[in-house]
């Protein structure tokens, strides 16, 4: 598929469609996101995209996205320019102007809220983001982990307030204060982070995830309409592997630390029969394992699908008795390196005694 | 004492009269125009077969698909207004964003934004500004319009604006009916605003259909209390339904799935409810349709209510059957014109219900033609249907425990006996099995809210949650003595430190007196 050049109403159903299976799971629905994204393009305003490669290297391009729970988006929404008054915010805190955005995670809700503010300001969105998945915390996006200083960073509420968190130790106490920011703010913000230079997003995105994500959506949508398996659709699409086929059989869901964590328990059926299968989530798909032997863990994108429709299942809607076909897909090179494994491989999420092996 | 439970569906009006645990007696009739005639003639019908006393009769329950297809058809529709307490926040999208245009004009498209609404803690976003909706009151009273939806923010935690709100349009519009969204719905603002907004579009309608219901009771001489039955098979009173008819949408599964439970003392079940064109297959989990736990689209505009998860596949009494080598059931039928079209009536389609006479499975019309088509063809169909109801109820098996089958509906000669490992159960009755399960309604309480586990267990969270449900249940009409929990769930809610956690729980119990 050639890159894309900017975004039409009619590629939000299937980069939505995309978005969410990129989102392993968790990630936020990027319903509301492509309702607005409609709204945008029905006054007028254009989602224009620049391709990775043609950002100039002395480009300004800024990362942003909403922060807060998901299930109080879907009821306090957006005021609308939340983001777009962070940006501001952080162009006024670091006296720049700001070239292009990029979205930090292209799984989910946030894969739509940079093309929604680009469209507002006028500038492009960059084809590419920081995760080329979903992950829980901010500082797992790949501009944190290969040395970008996320502050100084800009949130805003609906209500005009801005808070501007000027300098941090490290990256974790971003994700830290600005947690504690968006509870106090109705647990729905806009936040804004530190500009990048346009060579550093070049080296370190993970390219063209818009259009991976509209290709993506649309094979499954075509799928659907011509009657072809969906799940061999997106194997062959993300060069991926089907692990199983099953039956939900147990479903365990509580609460750590903020995070939704838990366990769901697979019994296999057709070429899988008398294979029990297990994931492990903590808002995303973290550990698929085979009769009780880890075969796909984290960086590695774990995604479970309607086994007939092939449209994804977030964690949120799991439950028991469903036949879902399990995913695995490889990520991208820049979430496999030593670096990268300590923040985002199996062990940053408390499994000590699992090494992560690229699948 | 008897009750009788009726069902109003698209096609017939169907009567049961039921004396405590037994059916004395169900009967069919065609739906009329009007509603009133068909369930004057129904009523009539069970009366004088079974010779009961009008005197003696306790209650009757009405379960009804009119409004959902009001919606469908997006016919009856009164002119709606939407007012929407939330800015500055939730601006971003306005009411009835995501709805099909022919639907929004159908109800006028009119919405108005104003301060409002409340934080997921409880904290105001904003003020209720008086002046600004008496402005927004004297705009709907030049449109005329006379029914009006009030959405809040975070409502289902905190109702009081929406009632404040209330209070002020009402004062400047004494004749306006109104909704209030959190009286309706959970969270999920867009969602919920919906269930609202088509809720004040049908009052109108539910005022004239439910009292039609009365007068046809009246009419008969009928002076006992009657109920309509709500998507969760429990029952709400007729002045109630008035005001919320939008809570009668999905009632027609339920009501059969719960007259299924009710027909075979089974409270662990899958029911496959097998009509003339299509089947529709549903979990029973302790007496109650398992409920949807995705969005639910009527008539193309998107609710969270609590719908049963019902799977339909294109299988039904008249499915006609393609012979060639690979050979195809449905999912086109002959539906009503079974009785000429089908082989064994004389006509030249081959449709489900031969093969069965062909088979001998069961007796009806002339089974020459159909023994005609020869085993071989008869027993490959039969597969073919056979995988058919087993891919469908093993979709909907919600564990490897052999809990049992029922069959349901007027083409459920065609399940066979035993589905895959399950057992399959045929009640008497099944053709009403609807109407049956609108007379054994109950009376509901439920609770979905967030709740803070910052200063309370887990526990005495559930149990919070429980007695606000049980005093909605009782003033609802529930006797004290018989409530029970039905269902509860709590989620933890992802990404916010500090311990909140949803819950929804719902009691029900007998109705009273």
């Amino acid at each position: 598929m050639d890159k894309l050049k900017s975004v039409s109403f009619d590629d939000l159903d299937a980069i939505e469609i995309g978005a969410a299976i990129l989102g392993t799971g968790g990630g936020g629905n990027p319903y509301i996101g492509k309702l607005r994204c409609r709204e945008e393009l029905k006054k007028g305003n254009k989602i224009d995209v620049i391709p990775l490669h043609e950002l100039k290297d002395d480009a300004l391009v800024v990362s942003l996205g909403g922060i807060g729970a998901p299930v109080v988006g879907i009821e306090k929404m957006e005021e609308g320019e939340e983001c777009l008054r962070a940006m501001r915010a952080l162009e006024k805190e670091c006296n720049c102007k700001i070239d292009a955005l990029i979205s930090s995670e292209i799984g989910g809700a946030n894969s739509m809220e940079p093309m929604l503010t680009a469209a507002q300001a006028g500038i492009p969105v960059v084809d590419g983001d920081g995760m080329g998945r979903a992950f829980p915390e901010m500082q797992m996006c790949t501009w944190s982990i290969y040395g970008h200083k996320s502050a100084p960073a800009a949130m805003a509420d609906e209500k005009g307030n801005i808070l501007v968190i000027r300098d941090t130790i490290d990256e974790i106490w971003v994700e830290k204060l600005a947690r504690s920011g968006v509870v106090t703010m109705g647990a729905a913000a806009g936040i804004a982070m530190a500009p990048m230079r346009g060579s550093f997003v070049k080296n370190y995105a993970i390219p063209y995830t818009i259009t991976q994500a509209l290709s993506l959506g649309q094979s499954v949508i075509k799928a659907n309409k011509e009657n072809t398996d969906p799940i061999e659709t997106v194997l062959a699409h993300e060069n991926g592997k089907l692990l199983m086929t099953g039956k939900i059989v147990d479903l365990e869901r509580h609460l750590k630390g903020g995070f939704a964590v838990g366990q769901i328990l697979l019994e296999g059926f057709g070429d899988y029969q008398s294979h029990k299968g297990s994931i492990d989530l903590q808002n995303e798909f973290l550990v698929f394992r085979r009769n009780g032997e880890m075969e796909v863990c984290v960086p590695d994108l774990i995604v479970v699908l309607d086994s007939e429709t092939g449209f994804p299942i977030g964690t949120e809607l799991l439950r028991y008795g469903q036949r879902i076909a399990v995913l695995g897909l490889p990520c991208h090179q820049l979430l496999r390196t030593a670096k990268a494994l300590e923040v985002i491989g199996p062990k940053a999420f408390g499994y000590h005694d699992l090494d992560y092996k690229p699948m | 004492m008897y009750r009788i439970g009726i069902d109003v569906g698209g096609t017939n009006t169907d009567a049961v009269v039921m004396q405590n645990e037994k059916v004395l007696l169900g009967v069919k009739n065609p739906t009329t125009e009007d509603v009133m005639t068909g369930v004057i003639n129904s009523l009539e019908e069970v009366i004088k077969e079974t010779e009961i006393s009008k005197g003696e009769i306790r209650s009757v329950m009405i379960g009804t698909t009119h409004f959902t297809n009001a919606v469908v058809e997006r016919q009856r529709l009164s002119q709606t207004a939407s007012v929407r307490l939330c800015l500055p926040a939730a601006q971003c999208l306005p009411p009835m964003v995501d709805w099909p245009e022919d639907i929004k004009s159908s109800v006028g498209g009119n919405f108005w934004m104003a301060k409002g609404g409340n934080e997921f803690d409880g904290r105001e976003i904003s003020s209720v500004d008086e002046e600004e909706l008496i402005g927004i009151a004297e705009e709907i009273g030049k449109k005329n319009i006379e029914s009006i939806a009030i959405c809040s923010v975070f409502s289902p935690v905190n109702d009081e604006m929406e009632k404040k709100a209330l209070k002020i349009l009402q004062n400047k519009l004494p004749q306006a009916d109104f909704t209030l969204s959190s009286e309706i719905g959970r969270l999920g603002i867009l969602e919920r605003e919906n269930a609202a907004i088509m809720n004040a579009s049908l009052r109108n309608l539910g005022k004239k259909t439910v009292d039609a219901f009365g007068q046809a009771l009246k009419t008969l001489g009928i002076t006992c209390p009657y109920f309509i039955t709500q998507n969760d098979g429990t029952l709400m009173s007729a002045d109630f339904a008035k005001s919320y008819p939008v809570l009668t949408f999905a009632s027609g599964p339920t009501n059969s799935m719960r007259g299924a439970s009710f027909l075979t003392g089974e409270q662990n079940a899958i029911v496959v409810d097998v009509g003339g064109t299509s089947t529709d297959v549903g979990a029973l989990i302790k007496g109650f349709p398992r409920p949807a736990s995705t969005s639910v689209d009527v008539g193309g505009v998107r609710t969270n209510f609590r719908m049963p998860d019902v799977y339909s596949i294109a299988l039904g009494g008249g499915s006609i059957i393609n012979k060639t080598q690979d050979i195809k059931v449905g999912p086109k039928s002959v539906g009503f014109n079974i009785h000429k079209e089908s082989m064994i009536f004389g006509g030249s389609t081959t449709t489900a219900t031969d093969i069965a006479v062909g088979l001998g499975i069961v007796d009806i019309g002339n089974p020459d033609p159909a023994k005609a088509l020869g085993n071989d063809l008869l027993v490959s169909v039969k597969d073919k249907i056979d995988e058919m109801i087993i891919n469908a109820v093993e979709r909907m098996r919600v564990s490897s425990e052999k809990i049992p089958v029922l069959a349901v509906g007027g083409g459920s000669i065609l399940i066979p006996e035993k589905v895959g490992d399950l057992p399959v159960v045929k009640p008497e009755n099944f053709a009403v099995a609807n109407a049956v399960g609108a007379a054994i309604g109950q009376i509901s309480g439920e609770v979905d809210r967030i709740f803070s586990l910052s200063d309370k267990s887990r526990d005495e969270v559930l149990e919070e949650a429980k007695d606000e449900a049980t005093k909605k249940a009782i003033s609802a009409g529930a006797d004290p003595d018989t409530i029970e929990l039905l269902d509860q769930e709590d989620v933890p809610l992802a990404y916010l430190p500090g311990n909140a956690t949803r819950v929804r729980l719902k009691v029900v119990g007998a109705l009273n007196g």
